[in-house]
């Protein structure tokens, strides 16, 4: 486990050096600032379309980070040999990948929770400055706790398009790693129609198919509870509970076959 | 005793082409004993098979066929990894770490903390020659100087066994020498050192014994002299102040004369010369002798002779 942590530090402090997360940091705050000024246009509706903008910019730019790292954090090192060097010490290839893991899942909480806090800070501005009518006209309030459960689920969902694109990364170049990590992601989005598909399709092959792929690709959308917390529906913590247990599972398996790969490949 | 390093037909095929892949053989059944205490010189042209060995004993590969133990263990026990040491071939270490930073992150990994981890790194960043430099990003660094962070950390746990994948490489003459002078110190110690090159010099100075790899098989092995046969090809005689009347006959006495600078020439002279008789010749009449080389044959000779000859069999076996 004290293995596991060194190599998360060193991923994570790669990261951190990095200065490509930090760009789409400083956009994301960008955009939940820009958000502000939108709002300020559209009389009535100012704060879902801040709270919609800003947790839509939180979910896609950390998308980005761990799409752009988490595709990088393996291939990188066995592109440019400096797996070499680790290898050789005493790290075992399991220990390797659930470090790299680990780094790119803090580096995410940490990058996830400065956007958060420029979310929180444009909405308690809204908060001090909204009038009594402005309030009454709001669905929920600006500074809504319960805002913090989209933000719980949309670091799921990182932590799972991370294990996604650390997967790739184990046996595809960093290129493809990319697009096929983004393409399961869009897939996730709608896997629920997959569902749909066998009931508008006549061939049973087919519906086969559909169904399985349904089974096998990850069911992203029970994460996306935006809309519920922009007009203040309650989102039950037994939603929360599972959804992050469903994470939880289905990255142990991404992990445990990124693991399987990575132990039998030879490093040309 | 227990060897240092020790294969059986060690062999590894790799696939080649995408859609019928044909097996192509790297490392052709290298059996292989070291023992503990040797400078162990693994030698051969590019592409002979080497570097293929070398990840091959480090697990970076794994083998189509057979087995390879380092300190009696088989090479996949992770607790061996605690006593070697390995310098890739043109190595790269993240270059957004300085030299210093590097060393803490894998002294950590072998489980050093506190003073002790902040004495080690220390005390092989001064042994490879890397002064205040240990604290700019390895971004910054040449090839020599990372070729010496290389080092460093290969050496960071006080290795029993050290593994290097031609340590010389991208050093300067001063680099070299200072890497000879190591490798030299880790003999004094009782380090077992397994080094590859294509330089016969760095086998001279530093091995006790060599296996000399050609197209993946191992055509030879033990100490130098006896591997290599070292046939004399001629002499290379300097001599200065050669009057005017001593000039026509060097030409009778020399296969072939070239004048240097500063009135000195250089003579070159057939195996049989007999230089002893020469050279009292010569100084009877009043040259200065400067210097007096054996030719031999060189590594590189060697190589292409076994090479070509190889290649011719594999001709004649096709052929047949």
């Amino acid at each position: 486990m004290k293995t596991i942590g060194i190599v998360a530090g060193a991923a994570f402090r790669e990261s951190v050096r990095d200065r490509v997360p930090y760009t789409m940091v400083v956009f994301a705050v960008l955009m939940i600032a820009a958000s502000f000024l939108i709002s300020q246009l559209t009389a009535g509706q100012d704060l879902k379309i801040i709270k919609d903008l800003g947790l839509a910019a939180l979910s896609v730019f950390g998308l980005l980070i761990a799409v752009f790292i988490g595709i990088g954090l393996v291939s990188k090192e066995v592109e440019r040999k400096s797996v070499y060097g680790l290898l050789t010490k005493p790290v075992t290839r399991t220990q390797f990948i659930l470090g790299k893991y680990l780094g790119l899942v803090t580096t995410l909480a940490v990058n996830l929770s400065v956007m958060t806090v420029a979310y929180y800070v444009v909405l308690a501005y809204m908060e001090a400055t909204a009038t009594e009518t402005m309030r009454a006209g709001w669905a929920a309030p600006a500074l809504d706790p319960r805002q913090l459960a989209a933000v719980v689920l949309i670091m799921g969902e990182l932590a799972l398009v991370t294990a996604v694109a650390l997967f790739f990364s184990t046996f595809s170049s960093p290129l493809l790693s990319a697009l096929l990590t983004l393409g399961l992601w869009v897939a996730g989005h709608f896997n629920a129609d997959l569902r749909q598909f066998e009931q508008v399709v006549d061939q049973p092959m087919v519906a086969w198919i559909a169904r399985g792929l349904y089974y096998l690709l990850p069911n992203l959308a029970p994460f996306n509870v935006r809309a519920e917390v922009v007009y203040g529906v309650p989102v039950s913590a037994s939603h929360v509970g599972l959804t992050l247990l469903y994470a939880g599972v289905y990255i142990a398996a991404l992990l445990a076959a990124a693991i399987a790969i990575f132990r039998r490949r030879d490093f040309k | 005793m227990t060897p240092a390093i020790e294969t059986e037909g060690l062999t590894k095929d790799f696939p080649i082409g995408f859609w019928r892949p044909r097996p192509y053989r790297a490392l052709d059944h290298l059996t292989l004993r070291v023992e503990a205490g040797e400078v162990f010189g693994f030698l051969g042209p590019n592409g002979a098979g080497k570097s293929t060995a070398l990840k091959l004993l480090m697990q970076l590969l794994y083998p189509t066929s057979g087995s390879a133990q380092i300190l009696g263990r088989p090479v996949g026990d992770a607790s061996i990894r605690q006593r070697i040491g390995f310098l890739a071939e043109n190595p790269y270490y993240y270059d957004y770490l300085t030299a210093e930073e590097l060393l803490t992150y894998f002294a950590r990994l072998f489980g050093y903390g506190g003073t002790e981890l902040t004495r080690r790194v220390a005390r092989v960043l001064d042994d490879v020659g890397i002064g205040s430099e240990r604290r700019l990003r390895l971004r910054r660094f040449s090839k020599g100087m990372i070729q010496r962070v290389g080092l460093a950390q290969a050496l960071l746990n006080d290795p029993d066994v050290v593994f290097l994948d031609e340590p010389m490489s991208g050093l300067d003459p001063l680099g070299r020498r200072h890497v000879r002078d190591l490798i030299l110190g880790l003999r004094a110690r009782g380090c077992t050192v397994f080094f590859s090159s294509h330089i016969l010099s760095d086998a001279e100075t530093l091995c006790s014994r060599v296996g000399v790899l050609v197209q993946g098989r191992l055509v030879a092995s033990g100490p130098l002299s006896a591997v290599l046969t070292l046939e004399l090809k001629g002499w290379e005689l300097v001599v200065a102040r050669v009057s005017d009347l001593l000039q026509p006959d060097l030409a009778k006495l020399a296969r072939q004369v070239t004048p240097l600078s500063d009135g000195h020439v250089l003579l070159h002279l057939a195996p049989d010369a007999e230089p002893d008789r020469l050279l009292a010749e010569l100084t009877a009449r009043g040259a200065h002798i400067v210097s007096l080389n054996p030719v031999r044959e060189t590594l590189e000779d060697y190589f292409v002779q076994v090479v070509g000859s190889a290649e011719a069999r594999e001709t004649r076996g096709v052929g047949a």
